[in-house]
């Protein structure tokens, strides 16, 4: 179709788009002055970002944050997978839906009421808070969102391929390496993503089973926003717009190269 | 299917029972205990107290603002970036401020909103005083709609664009209207993608309560916040749960709501 806009829409846009980025520049303009506060700027200075790179607690905070990320999004994602071919190949329909219905109730459910719930789970089995509590819990809200990322390739898969590979010889093994798993790679792609994402965003939950002596970036954020303004905040900001474009367009190039590979 | 995977898929299975099913029961379970953890319905029959009815009501309220103006910004917006040259390009773009962390967006607007911030200078040049935006149920309604907008875009884009234009350029051709065409072809077509904006946008209005915290500053109390309140601060599991249970039942309400038309799947 060919961009056929009027001025108002364009303005419209225009409006919409300076109204969504403004928050996110206002931030990161500000993490650069050298007076302490977010209305007069003052001189420009890198001063917050070193106080990033110096403070030792935020350091170890960006750190969990990350390892719980890249470790929640790996393991969400196996056991994402195996579910959903598991749930494509149940003959059973009514318990197929069933169980699809069990897995997007953690997509719907309010974050606090997920977190009170683990909260309360964790408590009754005796898991400490802290790290594995925060990872646990990761884990378990990211599965379902792989499901769905993983399932319409499963549901596009010809299944004479499978019939195919098992007539051929293959295994079971086999057929879930070799056929099964790189025709839905890129549904896997996406999930895995989708998972990182989650729990990089995650602040409700993880505020409600970390332990005093835990952290993770969202949960330092609040407790540092609601002490004030502080420009460190600002700093993180910067940085973390930077990782996040920059986790963007790797997932653009990925998704972009398997698109390619898959037509060839 | 005859590939039958059994031992890969018992993870799955456990994760449902462990993470799905048994923290719903445990929230049934805790909202009928007292802090003494003995028995009691003392919780529910707290919850029909005018206040936390009040409360249930603002809350409500507040999330049919806040879902209302994402929808009302949203439609137009989606509407018109399917007819931009580079879409997916754009749709990007309104994407990625979504995958910038939810407590820095709304940090931001404690700077914006302060009593020195942007928004008061320019107030100050219209020649009015500068007055505290912060911690008023405006700058609340403002940032979670802010917060709201792409995810409310995302699923109206997908619906718009799926829709075959030849369906408009035919009402059109029928002598409708720009606005008959509207309402009578576009927004029924596009009406999936609407529930889902509003499935993603109602139930976590109901629930925010970190935004309440940060920019609302106490005044405005949602259902999450009393979760919150009860399990963190006062530590009454027993109340915090009964809310929660009936935050669940709004949930599962809504899911039955905009539940999507059965589509053909595959034996």
């Amino acid at each position: 179709m060919r961009s056929n806009l009027t001025t108002t829409a364009k303005v419209y846009l225009a409006i919409v788009f300076v109204i969504l980025y403004a928050p996110i520049f206002y931030l990161i303009f500000y993490s650069f002055n050298s007076g302490g506060t977010m209305s007069s700027f003052e001189s420009f200075t890198l001063e917050h970002y070193k106080a990033v790179f110096n403070d030792n607690r935020l350091l170890v905070i960006l750190i969990n944050t990350t390892i719980v990320a890249l470790l929640s999004a790996l393991i969400a994602t196996m056991i994402g997978t195996l579910g959903a071919i598991g749930i494509v190949s149940m003959s059973n329909k009514k318990m197929r839906r069933t169980l699809l219905s069990l897995n997007n109730i953690l997509i719907v459910s309010p974050d606090v009421v997920i977190g009170a719930s683990f909260l309360i789970l964790f408590t009754m089995v005796g898991i400490q808070l802290g790290f594995t509590s925060v990872l646990i819990s990761h884990i378990a809200f990211s599965i379902p969102i792989v499901v769905l990322m993983v399932l319409p390739k499963l549901f596009e898969m010809n299944t004479n391929l499978i019939d195919a590979a098992l007539d051929l010889g293959a295994n079971r093994r086999d057929v879930l390496t070799r056929v099964i798993l790189p025709y839905i790679k890129p549904g896997i792609f996406a999930g895995f993503f989708m998972a990182l994402t989650y729990s990089l965003d995650d602040f409700a939950v993880t505020f409600f089973v970390t332990g005093n002596g835990f952290s993770t970036l969202s949960v330092e954020i609040y407790s540092m926003a609601r002490a004030g303004i502080s420009l460190t905040v600002n700093a993180i900001s910067g940085l973390v717009f930077v990782v996040t474009v920059g986790i963007v367009v790797m997932y653009y190039l990925i998704t972009k190269r398997t698109r390619k590979s898959g037509e060839v | 299917m005859k590939f039958k995977p059994k031992a890969t898929f018992s993870p799955y299975l456990l994760w449902i029972v462990l993470f799905v099913i048994a923290p719903i029961g445990l929230i049934f379970y805790y909202s009928l205990l007292d802090l003494n953890g003995d028995f009691t319905l003392a919780n529910y029959r707290n919850f029909f107290t005018p206040a936390y009815l009040t409360m249930t009501l603002t809350s409500f309220w507040y999330a049919f603002l806040i879902t209302f103006f994402t929808l009302l910004i949203a439609y137009p917006t989606a509407y018109f970036l399917t007819k931009t040259k580079h879409k997916h390009l754009w749709l990007m773009l309104v994407i990625i401020p979504s995958w910038i962390n939810l407590l820095l967006k709304t940090y931001a607007f404690i700077g914006i909103f302060g009593l020195y911030g942007p928004v008061n200078a320019m107030i100050e040049v219209f020649g009015f005083d500068p007055t505290q935006i912060l911690f008023t149920d405006f700058s609340f309604v403002f940032v979670a709609v802010y917060i709201f907008i792409p995810f409310m875009i995302i699923p109206i884009f997908n619906a718009l664009d799926k829709m075959n234009p030849s369906l408009i350029y035919a009402a059109r051709d029928l002598g409708a209207s720009a606005f008959t065409t509207f309402r009578r072809v576009i927004f029924p077509l596009t009406i999936e993608g609407v529930k889902s904006g509003i499935q993603v946008t109602f139930i976590p209005a109901l629930s925010l309560f970190m935004i309440t915290r940060l920019i609302a500053g106490n005044k405005v109390i949602t259902l999450g916040t009393a979760i919150e309140q009860q399990f963190l601060v006062a530590q009454n599991w027993g109340m915090g749960s009964t809310i929660a249970v009936f935050l669940i039942l709004i949930m599962f309400a809504s899911m039955r709501l905009t539940r999507k038309k059965k589509r053909g799947g595959r034996a």
